[in-house]
């Protein structure tokens, strides 16, 4: 455990305070055209999270439209394979869409609607998000443009093409590293351009206040569930509870319910890449230091300039230089243990999850199973671990493919 | 009296509007900046805004955002901005410099040696776009302190409550952006800055400059009767990226459109 039982934790309801820090990290740095839309989205979700119409409506998109509650299932073979705790895997590869994404954009485009905006915008690094926010569009009747940097375009073909199904459209952008920070950075833009009638769907637990608290309430619906579901079918909290980190937002919605269980440890497993020594990596939290981008203070993968660094990772979806800012102050209080795996690593974790339960997990997910495999050896047979298996790795099977040698 | 103070003052005697340039600093190369600026003064430049180039211009349209791949491209950090500050100065003591740019090669330096070296090198005054004044409470004595300049933005969507608190933090100029969008975004509507201007004076004493969209003599000519300085910035930043083979041409082309505007916005 990573604090004495004795020290009582902070409140971590009362985080972000007004201002939308949580400690020395997140706030709002923005350009000014950007503050009045944001304060507008602040106090209309403000307003809102406690209403209990907008709480109904939600939970039931998220029941009968998103397939929610999503199960808790208990890997036995892995289990019994990796001899240790046991593990269990929270499954929301089974939600629609095929990723936990479209908690967090169901949440935000009941936002969108009350707030009468017409025209939605996303960023996208592997595609879910965008394709969870070209779907509540669709469903919405809303107008929908997607940036994406023009790397990844080219590496989830199939989640571009389901967008365009969708009926969004699909903008590359093709400037600094052409991968998510750079999507994002191309969405604030259109954001800035269209701010009257545009929503800007974030799709992580970063950017400037309020989106890492909002993105957070939306994803808790992960942990809340884990919660009561590991007390009735494991009969007791769990022991660890293991999530990958891009942005962070499947992460801090399976952790948040869970902080102040203080027996409960946290692993936020970043992507080495070809191994943090190397450089080549997307792991902030790992290897990097605080600075401001996006909207938020956190920790950055930066050069001595401060100019922000290419990041590397097999998985898109983890391919970002930002961390969400909770995560950062998580970190520094010593609640969550931030860890990392890299691209062998988190490949043989897909095809071992694969082969052993039936399952395709996404790369990105993968990387949280692969830390777990070290973990679960490590722990006793009545011990559990709660693994978010955040996307299915249906979008992925062209990259592991390439990397088989094999061309379609 | 600082010498943005000064400046404004004298522009007030004389009945004159700012002309007030933007480049980036190092585009297309480290040895380009301080010719360009002193051509730039030359050609009847009050202010000049240096642009600190960032991996990541979020507030920046393409012009710009080339610019800084130019600028870093060349190997240009912030440390390199201010050592040609110091090397302007040199030549120049009375034309203020501001430093334009992200919060985030600020951070990484810290905010105090920043602001040491902004002293040290003639710096007039910091514009940081990613810093509104809601998160410069611990910062912004630093800088006060030191008699340096914190600019802000003032932007279409501002109300008049933050306008409010904007004023109060900030010295020197106010920089109202004339249009929703990034640099070099589309033409402006002079009546709406017209009646945006006149409400940010009723909110606060500091001298307005207006920047966004200013494109040419005419539209310098246009917003300088309704503000108290134009500000031009992608437009020359353009010289940069047509001439990054022939160096040479930038400064004499970047001092003709000003001169061009210069004659514009003094013409009775």
């Amino acid at each position: 455990m990573t604090q004495s039982s004795e020290s009582s934790g902070p409140d971590y309801k009362a985080f972000p305070d007004q201002n939308g820090h949580f400690g020395r990290f997140g706030g709002r740095f923005v350009s000014e055209t950007l503050m009045a839309a944001l304060d507008e989205l602040d106090v209309m979700y403000r307003r809102l999270k406690d209403d209990p119409q907008f709480q109904a409506d939600f939970d039931y998109d998220l029941a009968h439209y998103v397939g929610r509650p999503s199960p808790l299932y208990l890997a036995e073979r892995w289990t019994k394979q990796l001899g240790g705790a046991r593990i269990w895997l929270k499954r929301e590869d089974l939600n629609h869409t095929g990723a936990h994404k479209v908690n967090n954009t169901i949440g935000q485009a009941l936002l969108a609607k009350h707030m009468g905006k017409k025209r939605v915008i996303a960023e996208t690094g592997a595609g879910q998000h965008g394709v969870a926010s070209a779907t509540v569009a669709a469903r919405l009747g809303l107008e929908c443009h997607v940036f994406m940097g023009e790397e990844d375009i080219r590496r989830q073909r199939l989640n571009v093409y389901r967008m365009k199904l969708l009926g969004a459209n699909v903008v590359p952008v093709t400037s600094g590293s052409r991968t998510l920070k750079d999507a994002m950075n191309e969405a604030m833009r259109d954001w800035v351009t269209n701010v009257d009638d545009t929503f800007y769907i974030i799709g992580t637990v970063a950017g400037p206040h309020p989106y890492p608290m909002l993105v957070r309430d939306f994803q808790s619906v992960i942990g809340r569930e884990a919660r009561e579901q590991s007390l009735k079918q494991a009969g007791k909290l769990p022991d660890a509870l293991v999530a990958c980190v891009g942005g962070g937002s499947n992460a801090i919605g399976l952790f948040h319910p869970f902080l102040e269980d203080r027996d409960v440890a946290m692993y936020g497993v970043e992507a080495a890449g070809d191994g943090i020594d190397t450089g080549r990596h997307a792991a902030p939290l790992s290897a990097g230091r605080p600075g401001v981008l996006h909207g938020n203070r956190t920790y950055l993968m930066e050069d001595d300039n401060g100019q922000i660094i290419e990041t590397h990772s097999v998985s898109a979806g983890l391919d970002y230089p930002g961390v969400g800012p909770e995560h950062s102050w998580l970190k520094d209080i010593g609640r969550v243990n931030y860890v990392s795996a890299d691209d062998n690593e988190a490949l043989a974790a897909f095809r071992e999850l694969t082969c052993v339960e039936g399952i395709m997990p996404a790369l990105e997910s993968a990387h949280a199973l692969a830390y777990a495999r070290k973990l679960a050896p490590q722990m006793d047979a009545d011990q559990d671990i709660i693994i978010n298996l955040s996307g299915r790795g249906d979008k992925d099977i062209l990259t592991v493919a390439e990397i088989d040698g094999i061309h379609f | 009296m600082s010498r943005i103070e000064a400046c404004f003052a004298t522009l007030k005697e004389q009945q004159r509007k700012a002309l007030i340039p933007y480049i980036t600093a190092g585009d297309p190369s480290k040895t380009v900046t301080v010719p360009v600026m002193h051509a730039m003064v030359e050609a009847g430049a009050d202010v000049i805004e240096l642009g600190v180039p960032f991996s990541d211009p979020m507030a920046d349209g393409p012009v710009i955002q080339k610019a800084c791949e130019r600028a870093l491209a060349a190997g240009t950090g912030l440390r390199d901005v201010l050592a040609m500050v110091t090397e302007f100065r040199r030549d120049n003591d009375t034309t203020p410099v501001v430093l334009m740019g992200y919060l985030n090669p600020v951070e990484i330096m810290g905010y105090e040696r920043f602001a040491d070296a902004c002293v040290d090198a003639g710096v007039d005054g910091v514009l940081m776009v990613d810093l509104p004044p809601e998160e410069c409470d611990d910062v912004a004595p630093l800088f006060k302190s030191r008699g340096v300049d914190l600019i802000f933005l003032i932007a279409p969507t501002t109300t008049d409550a933050r306008i409010s608190r904007i004023a109060a933090a900030a010295s020197g100029y106010l920089y109202y952006v004339s249009l929703k969008g990034v640099t070099g975004s589309a033409s402006l509507n002079v009546e709406e800055v017209a009646r945006r201007v006149e409400t940010i004076r009723n909110l606060a004493q500091l001298p307005i400059g207006v920047g966004f969209g200013i494109k040419d003599a005419q539209s310098a000519r246009a917003v300088s009767q309704v503000s108290d300085g134009v500000v031009v910035g992608s437009a020359l930043v353009n010289q940069s990226a047509e001439n990054v083979d022939t160096p040479d041409r930038i400064a004499p082309a970047v001092a003709a459109i000003l001169a061009d505007m210069r004659a514009a916005m003094d013409k009775q």
